[in-house]
């Protein structure tokens, strides 16, 4: 990250959205779907009911073992359910052909599972050859692919999978996935096998590619992390794949309905929930500035007439320049505006609470200075502000449920 | 030296039959070989994902193998008479185990991983099989082949004493000749033409076998 922390990251991005996911309509419908995979042994999945909407990212996550792959391999019916429907996109698939249901829907594992013995093209063109596509428009299609992942068609579309990494063999098996334009993408640990910062790479591109074609996403991971960072929206699972919590990552980060939820999203919650709120969000106080040019004794009159311990210095152009504290005022040996620790970080006013949080921490005089676009000065963020927010976060996020208890209670009477 | 100068002479003097014994041989080989490759891929396919076939399939090929060759080819000759009949089913009968248990453990070897897209992507059973799981088996089934080839192509010199013709009938006049003139050398040459044909067929399914696995495996 840069010094001047100012537009979030591709991921961050995704990650403060004020749309709700659900507002779109449903693409998935699991009914009370089932797996029992030994007869009178407990069920994997035990009748869940979810619905997955267009266009969002949903998350499962959950304990090793919960559940998460089954639910998943239930949608494609790489596992047949034993009891419940699957509904995908108004339309019963229980019982259609599964083969054909499959290539209706992109899936994508951990351990990827490229054709070793076909070249890349070769990969990403499996569906639409089953489709019956022609060579010519299959050729374009995986060309155009290998743009999107951003891997150069010239240099990789003869290769076969063993001459790439781990990363451009995660990135083809995206490709691969998205070849056929499906509406719908299953995506089992996909970043699993890859190191953290390669990993880090492909969910910030992956997030970027969804911001384009906008897909309805299942996405299986165990890392709640991984999971705040991709999901429009999480369920937190338990043993047999029962939902603790189904929500935006902000509310649940602020929310927890039980000790499992807490648990599980482990310390350090309230932080991740910080990258959630912007700072255009905040009502920023006045702060006491000076310019470049104004007198010393002018200088020491606003500090001492203000409630804080920093003067903010601007310079010609109205930009950020130095702090001044009591000291550096008394400091007469050279002109004001050469004393005084330089201001390095500042934070764009559509960063998160957590850029802003940073630059505090980085800080020489503890507080984050809010810039625009154009680095020109807006206001300076201290942490009482985060504190208030933090609390605001987990009121709304309570009474969101409080709320929607009250319904449920008077809706079944 | 005199030994290999006479063998030299021999050959020189019988080459239009030397070949025509040697493509004999080389016939019933690959006859037997294209049957007993075809039938045991097949096999291999059909038992690989069953416990107790398998475990049976591969028993039997291997309890096959076992029979002493001349009781094996003999067994047949009741049934189907003298000739090159009862050769080749015995020369299939052998050639089997190889090829069966590297089709078994090529289509093991095949990653779930990739099985798994594949079928994810929704491709059926067959097109599993013929798009994924031979291709990538492919290098192992053709050293199966191999072996058998090298294997039946020595054992079909006993061809002759069922009937059967190649070049067999070289060691057999030279062993029943022994002391007459050129019986060691008939023995010599015999044995000379299969290692070459077993060299030659071998080093053919080698560059077969190169040139239709695919680069991405090699
Ligand atoms: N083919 C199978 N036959 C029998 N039981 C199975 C099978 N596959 C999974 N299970 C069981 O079902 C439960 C859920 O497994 P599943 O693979 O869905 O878990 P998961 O949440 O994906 O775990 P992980 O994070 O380790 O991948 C486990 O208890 C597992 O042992
Ligand atoms: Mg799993």
């Amino acid at each position: 990250m840069s010094e001047t922390t100012s537009t979030p990251q591709v991921g961050a991005a995704g990650m403060v959205s004020d749309r709700d996911p659900t507002d779109a309509p449903v693409m998935i419908h699991l009914d009370g779907v089932e797996k029992v995979y030994t007869p009178g042994a407990a069920p994997a999945v035990e009748k869940l009911t979810l619905d997955v909407h267009k266009g969002e990212i949903l998350v499962l996550v959950g304990p090793s073992g919960c559940g998460k792959s089954t639910t998943l391999r239930l949608i494609n019916r790489m596992i047949e359910p034993t009891a419940g429907r699957i509904i995908f996109d108004d339309e019963d698939v229980t019982d259609i052909d599964a083969n054909e249901l499959r290539r209706r829907i992109g899936y994508v594992i951990q351990r990827i599972g490229l054709f070793p013995h076909q070249t890349i093209a070769e990969n990403i063109g499996t569906v639409p050859r089953l489709l019956g596509w022609d060579a010519e428009r299959t050729r374009k299609r995986s060309d155009e692919l290998l743009d999107l992942v951003g891997l150069e068609p010239g240099i990789y579309r003869d290769r076969y999978p063993k001459e790439l990494s781990g990363g451009q063999a995660q990135r083809v098996g995206v490709a691969r996935a998205l070849a056929a334009d499906p509406p719908v993408m299953l995506m089992d640990e996909p970043f699993g096998a890859v190191d953290p910062i390669t990993r880090d790479r492909l969910q910030n591109e992956f997030l970027r590619l969804q911001a384009e074609v906008q897909k309805t996403i299942v996405f299986v991971t165990h890392d709640i992390d991984e999971a705040v960072k991709m999901g429009d929206r999480i369920a937190i699972l338990r043993e047999r794949s029962v939902v603790a919590q189904l929500d935006t990552p902000a509310r649940i980060l602020s929310y927890p309905v039980d000790d499992f939820v807490d648990d599980f999203i482990g310390s350090g919650s309230t932080l991740k929930g910080l990258h959630f709120e912007r700072v255009s969000g905040l009502a920023i106080p006045e702060y006491p500035v000076v310019r470049r040019d104004t007198p010393r004794e002018e200088a020491r009159r606003i500090l001492d007439m203000s409630d804080f311990r920093w003067l903010l210095m601007l310079d010609e152009r109205g930009r950020p320049a130095r702090w001044l504290n009591e000291t550096h005022l008394a400091d007469t040996s050279r002109p004001l505006h050469e004393v005084g620790p330089v201001v390095r970080a500042v934070v764009e006013r559509n960063a998160t609470l957590h850029d802003a949080l940073e630059a505090m921490i980085t800080s020489s005089a503890g507080q984050a200075v809010i810039v625009h676009r154009d680095g020109t000065y807006v206001g300076v963020v201290q942490i009482e502000l985060l504190t208030e927010v933090i609390g605001r976060m987990r009121r709304e996020a309570r009474k969101h449920y409080e709320d929607l208890e009250a319904t449920q209670t008077t809706d079944t009477p | 030296m005199d030994g290999v100068r006479s063998l030299i002479g021999f050959i020189a003097d019988n080459t239009s039959g030397i070949l025509e014994r040697t493509i004999e041989h080389a016939t019933i080989v690959l006859g037997v070989m294209l049957v007993a490759t075809v039938f045991s891929v097949v096999l291999g396919i059909a038992v690989q994902n069953r416990g107790l076939a398998k475990q049976v399939s591969l028993g039997t090929a291997g309890v096959l193998l076992t029979i002493p060759s001349l009781a094996l080819f003999a067994i047949f000759i009741p049934l189907v008479g003298i000739g090159n009949r009862p050769a080749q089913i015995a020369l299939f009968l052998y050639a089997i185990l190889p090829i069966l248990r590297n089709t078994v453990a090529g289509l093991d070897a095949v990653d779930p991983a990739i099985v798994e897209a594949a079928q994810g992507m929704g491709m059926g059973q067959f097109q599993q099989l013929v798009r994924v799981r031979i291709p990538l088996a492919w290098p192992v089934i053709i050293a199966g082949v191999r072996v058998s080839t090298q294997l039946i192509t020595g054992v079909a010199a006993i061809a002759v004493l069922v009937g059967g013709g190649g070049l067999g009938a070289y060691i057999q006049r030279g062993l029943t000749s022994l002391g007459n003139p050129f019986s060691i050398e008939r023995v010599w040459t015999g044995t000379l033409f299969i290692i070459l044909l077993a060299l030659v067929l071998d080093a053919v399914l080698g560059a077969i076998g190169r040139r239709t696995t695919s680069p991405g495996i090699r």
